[in-house]
């Protein structure tokens, strides 16, 4: 079947990337059977560059499903994961994680018990900041029930959430050197278990929002003819929605807010294999997987040994492809 | 047994009031009624065809049928389906009872790119498939559904083709044949004929009919008087209210409709059949 061997040839050219990936990093391009001879390099292998390029992969891979997701529930192409505010309940949560560190920590001898729980926290911080955003957004929105009104809701609480983040900053500049990594967005202190827990809820994630495919197929035809065709349109909707919020909060959560990505997977995918949404969803999940996994390879190769933020090159690989893309076929 | 003279009416609307949701927000203004005390009864076997000025209600009376109003509009009256009111059937038992085809805009807004026209008329198998654990494969009986309505709706040699790619008209025909796969007991249609050529309006008037004989009830909106003269029954709809609701045959429904449209139309019989003529 097509979808088959597109979701193949995707998985096998993440598997090549992600290879390539394990022997690129800090200047040194090494060959692996040279490397393995050396127990340091070794160990850099296994316990950075390893968890590092899967972990890419995984969250992008989030990243892309979630696009798909709200692309289709809200019928909107420009549609991206953090439509719902979760990018900026995450930044929030992060902001003030960072704020209070500073606060608590500055005369505190302990600072590195605060840096401890500050490593463990963020993550858990930037995730629940992310969900309560969406949250938020329902609760103004009145509902998962119309689609225009979640959509309003969602730049409200992005606007508003992103002056409580300013106004932190402003109080305390030294908290915007702290987060600089996370508002980029940065691969580079994902370990095994965070590469455990993305992949263990996007490979959930994808299932669950395949099975509840057809109903987006249905919506692409109008709120009122998914109605009439027996779409629960309401219990539909609040699906889609916790996942969108899982799904980005999670990856949020350990890569910070990666740009494009999400938004960039469903169109690489149309343009190249039109399908419905079942096949739509899997594939734009392996390729968000595949262009942050190879965005991340480029960022740390391009200038070695300095590495650039991933977030700044998916953002221009991927505002760069849709303007190709918008030139082309007048999207 | 016999078959009583006048079937029992498939889907009963007792002094059905609707005014939408809208205006009411944001100015003070007390909402205008899009309806007024209609009452309808539509019979199996037949076809309705609802005419009446733009403004009348038309699509809102449809909607209302179809139980697709807004949760903040408001309404008053009853509507029964088979005996049951709309709002007490579950909503993917109702799908299977009563398809709904809205008006061109309607579909507009949604991602066409990848929907064949396949795609979007197999979707008219969704209120037939089970849904839990996992939405059931269509089996051979649906596909064998979805062939026979595309083939009667000439859209069997379109079914690889993205509805994005299509003409109007194509698109049309397939968001007919979409309706048509549900194979509901009763159908409603909004303008149905919108985009399409004569000759595939044509043929929409005998498919309606041969629907009607084999027992469906349809009931369609249409601007195109000359085909909505030939309905079993003409509902006439001026202002949120049924002034008048018979055969064209009666010489009250046709003057009831000449009336509607500020008599700038005559209607007159050529051949047998009656024709809706501008009157200049």
């Amino acid at each position: 079947m097509k979808t088959t061997s597109a979701a193949a040839l995707l998985f096998f050219a993440s598997v090549m990337v992600c290879l390539i990936g394990l022997l690129v990093g800090g200047g040194n391009f090494q060959w692996p059977w040279v490397a393995g001879q050396d127990a340091v390099t070794a160990t850099i292998i296994g316990e950075i560059r390893a968890p590092r390029s899967v972990g890419a992969w995984a969250a992008g891979s989030l990243l892309g499903l979630a696009g798909a997701v709200a692309q289709g529930i809200f019928r909107n192409p420009l549609a991206d994961p953090y439509l719902l505010g979760s990018s900026s309940g995450a930044a929030l949560a992060v902001a003030l994680c960072l704020s209070a560190a500073g606060w608590l920590g500055a005369d505190v001898a302990g600072a590195a018990f605060w840096g401890g729980l500050l490593a463990v926290g963020l993550s858990g911080a930037a995730f629940a900041g992310a969900l309560l955003a969406v949250l938020l957004t329902v609760a103004l929105a009145g509902g998962v029930a119309q689609g225009t009104r979640l959509l309003l809701g969602g730049v409200v609480v992005g606007v508003v959430l992103g002056a409580l983040t300013s106004f932190l900053v402003f109080l305390a500049p030294n908290v915007l050197l702290n987060m600089q990594g996370f508002m980029l967005g940065s691969t580079a202190l994902l370990n095994w278990s965070a590469v455990l827990r993305m992949t263990a809820i996007g490979a959930v994630c994808v299932l669950i929002a395949m099975s509840l495919a057809k109903p987006l197929d249905a919506l692409q035809l109008g709120e009122r003819t998914a109605r009439s065709l027996g779409v629960p349109l309401g219990r539909i909707n609040m699906a889609f929605i916790v996942l969108l919020a899982i799904v980005t909060g999670t990856a949020v959560a350990h890569t910070g807010l990666i740009a494009f990505v999400g938004l960039a997977a469903p169109h690489v995918v149309r343009a190249w294999l039109p399908c419905q949404h079942r096949a739509l969803l899997l594939l734009s999940s392996l390729t968000g997987g595949l262009l942050l996994l190879t965005a991340d390879v480029i960022a740390r190769w391009i200038f070695a040994p300095v590495e650039l933020p991933v977030g700044l090159l998916t953002a221009l690989i991927g505002g760069g492809y849709l303007l190709w893309r918008m030139r082309r076929v007048g999207l | 047994m016999t078959t009583p003279a006048t079937p029992k009416p498939l889907l009963v609307i007792k002094d059905l009031s609707v005014s939408l949701e809208g205006a009411r927000r944001s100015t003070k203004v007390a909402p205008v009624p899009v309806l007024r005390s209609v009452n309808l009864a539509v019979e199996p076997g037949t076809w309705t065809a609802i005419v009446g000025p733009n403004g009348a209600g038309k699509t809102t009376l449809l909607r209302a049928c179809a139980n697709l109003l807004g949760r903040r509009d408001n309404i008053s009256g009853t509507i029964a389906l088979m005996g049951v009111p709309l709002g007490s059937w579950a909503a993917k038992d109702l799908a299977v009872m009563m398809a709904w085809l809205g008006t061109a805009d309607a579909f507009s807004d949604g991602d066409l790119s990848a929907l064949t026209a396949w795609d979007v008329v197999a979707l008219g198998r969704l209120p037939h498939q089970r849904w839990w654990p996992a939405l059931a494969p269509l089996t051979p009986a649906d596909e064998g559904v979805i062939q026979a309505v595309m083939m009667q709706t000439h859209t069997w040699q379109l079914r690889a083709k993205p509805l994005m790619q299509m003409s109007s008209g194509e698109r049309q025909r397939v968001h007919i044949a979409r309706a048509l796969a549900v194979k509901a007991k009763m159908v409603l249609m909004d303008e149905p004929l919108l985009n399409l050529d004569p000759p595939h309006q044509a043929e929409w008037i005998q498919l309606v009919r041969s629907m009607a004989a084999s027992g469906q009830a349809v009931v369609s909106v249409l601007h195109e008087l000359n085909a909505a003269l030939y309905a079993d029954k003409v509902v006439v709809l001026v202002g949120g209210r049924i002034t008048c609701s018979g055969a064209v045959s009666d010489e009250k429904t046709r003057a009831a409709i000449t009336d509607a449209f500020s008599n700038r139309i005559e209607i007159r019989q050529l051949d047998g059949h009656w024709v809706a003529l501008p009157r200049l």
